[in-house]
Protein backbone atom coordinates (compact mmCIF):
# COMPACT_ATOMS: atom_id res chain seq x y z
CA UNK A 1 0.00 0.00 0.00
CA UNK A 2 1.44 3.36 -1.01
CA UNK A 3 1.46 6.12 1.55
CA UNK A 4 0.22 9.48 0.41
CA UNK A 5 3.01 12.04 0.14
CA UNK A 6 3.63 14.44 3.02
CA UNK A 7 1.77 17.68 2.44
CA UNK A 8 3.85 20.81 3.00
CA UNK A 9 2.47 24.34 3.26
CA UNK A 10 5.32 26.74 2.43
CA UNK A 11 4.51 30.32 3.41
CA UNK A 12 6.31 33.64 3.11
CA UNK A 13 5.80 37.34 2.54
CA UNK A 14 7.40 39.03 -0.46
CA UNK A 15 10.84 40.08 -1.64
CA UNK A 16 13.72 38.36 0.14
CA UNK A 17 11.42 36.11 2.19
CA UNK A 18 10.00 34.62 -1.01
CA UNK A 19 13.41 34.28 -2.69
CA UNK A 20 14.66 32.39 0.38
CA UNK A 21 11.64 30.07 0.37
CA UNK A 22 12.30 29.28 -3.30
CA UNK A 23 15.90 28.44 -2.49
CA UNK A 24 14.69 25.76 -0.04
CA UNK A 25 12.64 23.89 -2.67
CA UNK A 26 14.90 20.81 -2.87
CA UNK A 27 13.96 20.14 0.77
CA UNK A 28 10.36 19.56 -0.41
CA UNK A 29 11.24 16.87 -3.01
CA UNK A 30 8.71 14.04 -2.91
CA UNK A 31 6.18 16.13 -0.96
CA UNK A 32 2.91 17.64 -2.07
CA UNK A 33 3.66 21.36 -1.74
CA UNK A 34 1.28 24.32 -1.51
CA UNK A 35 3.02 27.70 -1.73
CA UNK A 36 1.34 30.71 -0.11
CA UNK A 37 2.70 34.21 -0.60
CA UNK A 38 1.65 37.82 -0.95
CA UNK A 39 1.65 38.57 -4.69
CA UNK A 40 -0.10 36.64 -7.44
CA UNK A 41 2.71 37.57 -9.83
CA UNK A 42 5.10 35.36 -7.83
CA UNK A 43 3.29 32.37 -9.32
CA UNK A 44 5.55 32.80 -12.35
CA UNK A 45 8.55 31.81 -10.21
CA UNK A 46 7.06 28.31 -9.83
CA UNK A 47 6.45 25.47 -12.27
CA UNK A 48 3.09 25.80 -14.06
CA UNK A 49 1.47 22.92 -12.15
CA UNK A 50 2.62 24.12 -8.70
CA UNK A 51 -0.12 24.72 -6.10
CA UNK A 52 -0.30 28.40 -5.18
CA UNK A 53 -2.39 30.52 -2.80
CA UNK A 54 -2.27 34.21 -2.03
CA UNK A 55 -2.12 35.50 1.53
CA UNK A 56 -2.25 39.23 2.41
CA UNK A 57 0.94 40.75 3.79
CA UNK A 58 1.06 42.90 6.92
CA UNK A 59 3.58 44.47 9.23
CA UNK A 60 3.33 44.47 13.01
CA UNK A 61 2.08 48.07 12.85
CA UNK A 62 -0.86 47.49 10.50
CA UNK A 63 -3.63 46.10 12.69
CA UNK A 64 -6.30 45.68 10.01
CA UNK A 65 -3.95 44.01 7.60
CA UNK A 66 -2.67 41.75 10.35
CA UNK A 67 -6.21 40.55 10.93
CA UNK A 68 -6.73 39.94 7.20
CA UNK A 69 -3.46 38.05 7.05
CA UNK A 70 -4.37 35.95 10.09
CA UNK A 71 -7.82 35.09 8.75
CA UNK A 72 -6.33 34.07 5.40
CA UNK A 73 -3.70 31.94 7.16
CA UNK A 74 -6.39 30.18 9.21
CA UNK A 75 -8.49 29.58 6.11
CA UNK A 76 -5.58 28.15 4.12
CA UNK A 77 -4.54 25.86 6.98
CA UNK A 78 -8.11 24.59 7.46
CA UNK A 79 -8.67 23.97 3.75
CA UNK A 80 -5.27 22.47 2.97
CA UNK A 81 -4.69 20.51 6.21
CA UNK A 82 -0.90 20.37 5.74
CA UNK A 83 1.25 17.82 7.59
CA UNK A 84 4.07 20.36 7.81
CA UNK A 85 4.10 24.17 7.72
CA UNK A 86 7.38 25.83 6.68
CA UNK A 87 7.97 29.58 6.75
CA UNK A 88 10.82 31.99 6.03
CA UNK A 89 8.78 34.89 7.53
CA UNK A 90 7.31 37.24 8.17
CA UNK A 91 3.75 38.00 9.47
CA UNK A 92 1.82 35.65 7.12
CA UNK A 93 4.25 32.86 7.96
CA UNK A 94 3.90 33.54 11.67
CA UNK A 95 0.13 33.10 11.48
CA UNK A 96 0.46 30.01 9.30
CA UNK A 97 2.81 28.22 11.72
CA UNK A 98 0.62 29.17 14.71
CA UNK A 99 -2.59 27.89 13.12
CA UNK A 100 -0.74 24.96 11.60
CA UNK A 101 0.46 23.88 15.04
CA UNK A 102 -3.09 24.17 16.42
CA UNK A 103 -4.38 21.81 13.73
CA UNK A 104 -1.66 19.23 14.40
CA UNK A 105 0.84 20.12 11.69
CA UNK A 106 4.55 20.03 12.41
CA UNK A 107 6.06 23.47 12.06
CA UNK A 108 9.42 24.91 11.11
CA UNK A 109 10.55 28.54 11.09
CA UNK A 110 13.63 29.61 9.15
CA UNK A 111 14.46 33.16 10.20
CA UNK A 112 15.49 35.37 7.28
CA UNK A 113 19.19 35.65 6.51
CA UNK A 114 18.52 39.41 6.55
CA UNK A 115 18.33 39.20 10.34
CA UNK A 116 22.08 39.03 10.68
CA UNK A 117 22.59 40.57 14.12
CA UNK A 118 19.31 39.89 15.87
CA UNK A 119 16.28 37.74 15.17
CA UNK A 120 13.21 39.34 13.64
CA UNK A 121 10.23 40.18 15.84
CA UNK A 122 8.10 37.56 14.05
CA UNK A 123 10.99 35.11 14.37
CA UNK A 124 11.30 35.56 18.12
CA UNK A 125 7.55 35.13 18.56
CA UNK A 126 7.30 32.17 16.19
CA UNK A 127 10.24 30.50 17.91
CA UNK A 128 8.18 29.97 21.06
CA UNK A 129 5.64 27.88 19.16
CA UNK A 130 7.34 25.97 16.35
CA UNK A 131 8.75 22.43 16.49
CA UNK A 132 11.97 23.47 14.84
CA UNK A 133 13.40 26.98 14.91
CA UNK A 134 16.27 27.94 12.64
CA UNK A 135 18.54 30.97 12.29
CA UNK A 136 20.88 31.37 9.34
CA UNK A 137 23.65 32.98 11.38
CA UNK A 138 25.84 30.87 13.70
CA UNK A 139 26.33 33.71 16.17
CA UNK A 140 22.56 33.91 16.78
CA UNK A 141 22.16 30.18 17.52
CA UNK A 142 21.80 28.83 21.05
CA UNK A 143 21.53 25.31 22.42
CA UNK A 144 17.83 25.82 23.09
CA UNK A 145 17.19 27.31 19.67
CA UNK A 146 17.21 28.87 17.27
CA UNK A 147 19.48 26.29 15.67
CA UNK A 148 21.97 26.85 12.90
CA UNK A 149 22.37 24.45 9.95
CA UNK A 150 23.77 26.67 7.23
CA UNK A 151 22.05 29.34 5.19
CA UNK A 152 20.28 30.05 1.93
CA UNK A 153 23.47 31.66 0.61
CA UNK B 1 22.72 48.52 -18.46
CA UNK B 2 22.83 49.52 -14.80
CA UNK B 3 19.83 48.25 -12.83
CA UNK B 4 18.93 50.19 -9.69
CA UNK B 5 16.36 48.63 -7.35
CA UNK B 6 14.95 49.53 -3.96
CA UNK B 7 12.67 46.48 -3.81
CA UNK B 8 8.93 46.60 -4.26
CA UNK B 9 7.67 48.00 -0.98
CA UNK B 10 9.09 51.22 0.42
CA UNK B 11 10.72 54.02 -1.56
CA UNK B 12 14.38 54.83 -0.95
CA UNK B 13 14.76 58.35 -2.33
CA UNK B 14 18.25 58.93 -0.92
CA UNK B 15 19.60 56.16 -3.18
CA UNK B 16 17.63 57.20 -6.27
CA UNK B 17 18.58 60.90 -5.89
CA UNK B 18 22.28 60.06 -5.61
CA UNK B 19 22.24 57.76 -8.65
CA UNK B 20 20.15 60.23 -10.69
CA UNK B 21 22.55 63.10 -9.94
CA UNK B 22 25.56 60.94 -10.77
CA UNK B 23 24.04 59.72 -14.06
CA UNK B 24 23.22 63.30 -15.10
CA UNK B 25 26.73 64.56 -14.31
CA UNK B 26 28.45 61.71 -16.11
CA UNK B 27 25.96 61.43 -18.98
CA UNK B 28 25.10 57.77 -18.30
CA UNK B 29 21.96 57.00 -20.29
CA UNK B 30 21.82 53.27 -19.55
CA UNK B 31 20.47 53.45 -15.99
CA UNK B 32 17.09 51.87 -15.21
CA UNK B 33 15.47 51.99 -11.77
CA UNK B 34 12.68 50.25 -9.86
CA UNK B 35 11.84 52.95 -7.30
CA UNK B 36 8.89 51.54 -5.31
CA UNK B 37 5.56 53.14 -4.43
CA UNK B 38 5.07 56.88 -3.76
CA UNK B 39 8.72 57.58 -4.42
CA UNK B 40 10.53 60.70 -5.61
CA UNK B 41 10.58 60.58 -9.44
CA UNK B 42 14.06 60.91 -10.90
CA UNK B 43 14.35 63.41 -13.75
CA UNK B 44 17.28 61.91 -15.65
CA UNK B 45 17.32 58.10 -15.30
CA UNK B 46 14.47 55.88 -16.47
CA UNK B 47 12.28 54.61 -13.65
CA UNK B 48 9.22 52.47 -12.89
CA UNK B 49 7.48 51.85 -9.59
CA UNK B 50 7.34 48.10 -9.85
CA UNK B 51 8.54 45.44 -12.27
CA UNK B 52 6.66 42.13 -12.46
CA UNK B 53 8.94 39.16 -11.61
CA UNK B 54 9.38 38.05 -15.24
CA UNK B 55 10.26 41.63 -16.29
CA UNK B 56 12.52 42.03 -13.29
CA UNK B 57 14.38 38.80 -14.08
CA UNK B 58 14.87 39.93 -17.68
CA UNK B 59 16.34 43.27 -16.57
CA UNK B 60 18.44 41.49 -13.99
CA UNK B 61 20.03 39.09 -16.48
CA UNK B 62 20.72 41.95 -18.93
CA UNK B 63 22.25 44.27 -16.33
CA UNK B 64 26.03 44.59 -16.05
CA UNK B 65 25.87 46.05 -12.53
CA UNK B 66 23.21 46.11 -9.79
CA UNK B 67 22.84 49.06 -7.40
CA UNK B 68 20.33 48.45 -4.63
CA UNK B 69 19.14 48.74 -1.06
CA UNK B 70 20.43 45.95 1.23
CA UNK B 71 17.40 43.74 0.56
CA UNK B 72 18.02 40.00 0.59
CA UNK B 73 15.90 39.34 -2.51
CA UNK B 74 18.12 41.53 -4.66
CA UNK B 75 21.34 40.39 -3.00
CA UNK B 76 20.48 36.70 -3.46
CA UNK B 77 19.58 37.30 -7.11
CA UNK B 78 22.87 39.12 -7.71
CA UNK B 79 24.85 36.28 -6.15
CA UNK B 80 22.98 33.70 -8.15
CA UNK B 81 23.35 35.50 -11.49
CA UNK B 82 26.95 36.48 -10.67
CA UNK B 83 26.31 40.19 -11.07
CA UNK B 84 28.50 42.76 -9.36
CA UNK B 85 26.34 44.48 -6.75
CA UNK B 86 26.75 47.70 -4.78
CA UNK B 87 24.31 48.07 -1.89
CA UNK B 88 23.45 51.01 0.31
CA UNK B 89 21.53 50.03 3.48
CA UNK B 90 18.33 51.81 4.51
CA UNK B 91 18.44 53.72 7.79
CA UNK B 92 15.64 53.59 10.34
CA UNK B 93 16.63 57.03 11.67
CA UNK B 94 15.85 58.54 8.25
CA UNK B 95 12.46 56.83 8.05
CA UNK B 96 13.62 54.47 5.31
CA UNK B 97 12.84 51.28 7.23
CA UNK B 98 11.30 50.37 10.58
CA UNK B 99 14.58 49.03 11.95
CA UNK B 100 18.25 48.93 11.01
CA UNK B 101 18.37 45.30 9.89
CA UNK B 102 19.69 46.40 6.48
CA UNK B 103 22.74 47.86 8.23
CA UNK B 104 23.26 44.47 9.90
CA UNK B 105 22.78 42.60 6.63
CA UNK B 106 25.26 44.88 4.87
CA UNK B 107 27.91 44.61 7.62
CA UNK B 108 27.68 40.82 7.92
CA UNK B 109 27.56 40.06 4.19
CA UNK B 110 30.43 42.49 3.56
CA UNK B 111 32.44 40.58 6.17
CA UNK B 112 31.63 37.29 4.38
CA UNK B 113 32.83 38.83 1.12
CA UNK B 114 29.45 38.53 -0.60
CA UNK B 115 28.69 42.14 -1.55
CA UNK B 116 30.10 45.64 -2.08
CA UNK B 117 28.70 48.21 0.35
CA UNK B 118 28.38 51.98 0.45
CA UNK B 119 27.12 52.86 3.91
CA UNK B 120 25.91 56.34 2.93
CA UNK B 121 25.33 58.47 -0.17
CA UNK B 122 28.82 60.03 -0.02
CA UNK B 123 30.43 56.62 -0.10
CA UNK B 124 28.01 55.69 -2.86
CA UNK B 125 29.10 58.63 -5.01
CA UNK B 126 32.72 57.63 -4.51
CA UNK B 127 32.03 54.01 -5.46
CA UNK B 128 30.01 55.04 -8.53
CA UNK B 129 33.16 56.63 -10.01
CA UNK B 130 34.67 53.14 -10.21
CA UNK B 131 31.53 51.21 -11.11
CA UNK B 132 33.05 49.50 -14.12
CA UNK B 133 35.62 47.75 -11.97
CA UNK B 134 33.19 46.70 -9.23
CA UNK B 135 34.11 43.11 -8.34
CA UNK B 136 31.73 40.14 -8.41
CA UNK B 137 32.03 38.59 -4.99
CA UNK B 138 31.51 34.94 -4.03
CA UNK B 139 28.81 33.42 -6.15
CA UNK B 140 26.16 31.06 -4.82
CA UNK B 141 24.18 28.24 -6.41
CA UNK B 142 20.50 28.25 -7.27
CA UNK B 143 19.52 26.69 -3.94
CA UNK B 144 20.33 27.00 -0.25
CA UNK B 145 23.35 25.28 1.30
CA UNK B 146 23.21 21.48 1.34
CA UNK B 147 23.30 21.44 5.13
CA UNK B 148 20.23 23.65 5.49
CA UNK B 149 18.29 21.74 2.84
CA UNK B 150 19.19 18.42 4.52
CA UNK B 151 18.06 19.72 7.90
CA UNK B 152 14.69 20.91 6.56
CA UNK B 153 14.18 17.73 4.50
CA UNK B 154 14.91 15.51 7.53
CA UNK B 155 12.54 17.48 9.67
CA UNK B 156 9.76 17.14 7.08
CA UNK B 157 10.33 13.40 6.68
CA UNK B 158 10.96 12.38 10.29
CA UNK B 159 9.17 14.97 12.35
CA UNK B 160 12.23 15.92 14.31
CA UNK B 161 15.54 17.29 13.33
CA UNK B 162 18.51 14.98 13.53
CA UNK B 163 20.93 16.18 16.15
CA UNK B 164 23.95 15.43 13.97
CA UNK B 165 22.79 18.05 11.49
CA UNK B 166 22.89 20.79 14.06
CA UNK B 167 26.13 22.66 13.64
CA UNK B 168 27.71 22.89 17.06
CA UNK B 169 28.34 26.42 18.13
CA UNK B 170 32.14 26.57 18.49
CA UNK B 171 32.59 24.89 15.11
CA UNK B 172 30.02 27.18 13.56
CA UNK B 173 31.89 30.19 14.86
CA UNK B 174 35.13 28.95 13.35
CA UNK B 175 33.62 28.13 9.96
CA UNK B 176 30.57 30.05 8.83
CA UNK B 177 28.26 28.41 6.37
CA UNK B 178 29.39 29.87 3.10
CA UNK B 179 31.83 28.72 0.47
CA UNK B 180 33.02 25.47 2.00
CA UNK B 181 29.65 23.75 1.62
CA UNK B 182 28.87 22.23 -1.79
CA UNK B 183 25.68 23.19 -3.55
CA UNK B 184 23.27 21.11 -5.61
CA UNK B 185 23.59 21.97 -9.30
Amino acid sequence: MRQRPIKVLAVSSGGGHWVQLLRLRPAFDGCEVVFATVRNSYRSDLEPHARFRRIPDASMWQKHRLILSAVAALWIVLVERPDVVVSTGAAPGYFAVRFGAMTGARTIWIDSVANAEQLSLSGREAGKHVDHWITQWPHLATNKGPFYHGSVL
Amino acid sequence: MILVTVGTELPFDRLIRAVDAWARETGRTDVFAQIGQAAWRPSYIQAVEFLAPTEFNRCFTQASVIISHAGMGTILSALRFQKPILVMPRRAALGEQRNDHQMATARQLLELGKINVAFDEHELRARLQHLDTLPVRDQTGVFASNALIAAVRDFIARGQFEAEHAVTLPAARRAPENAAVGRPA
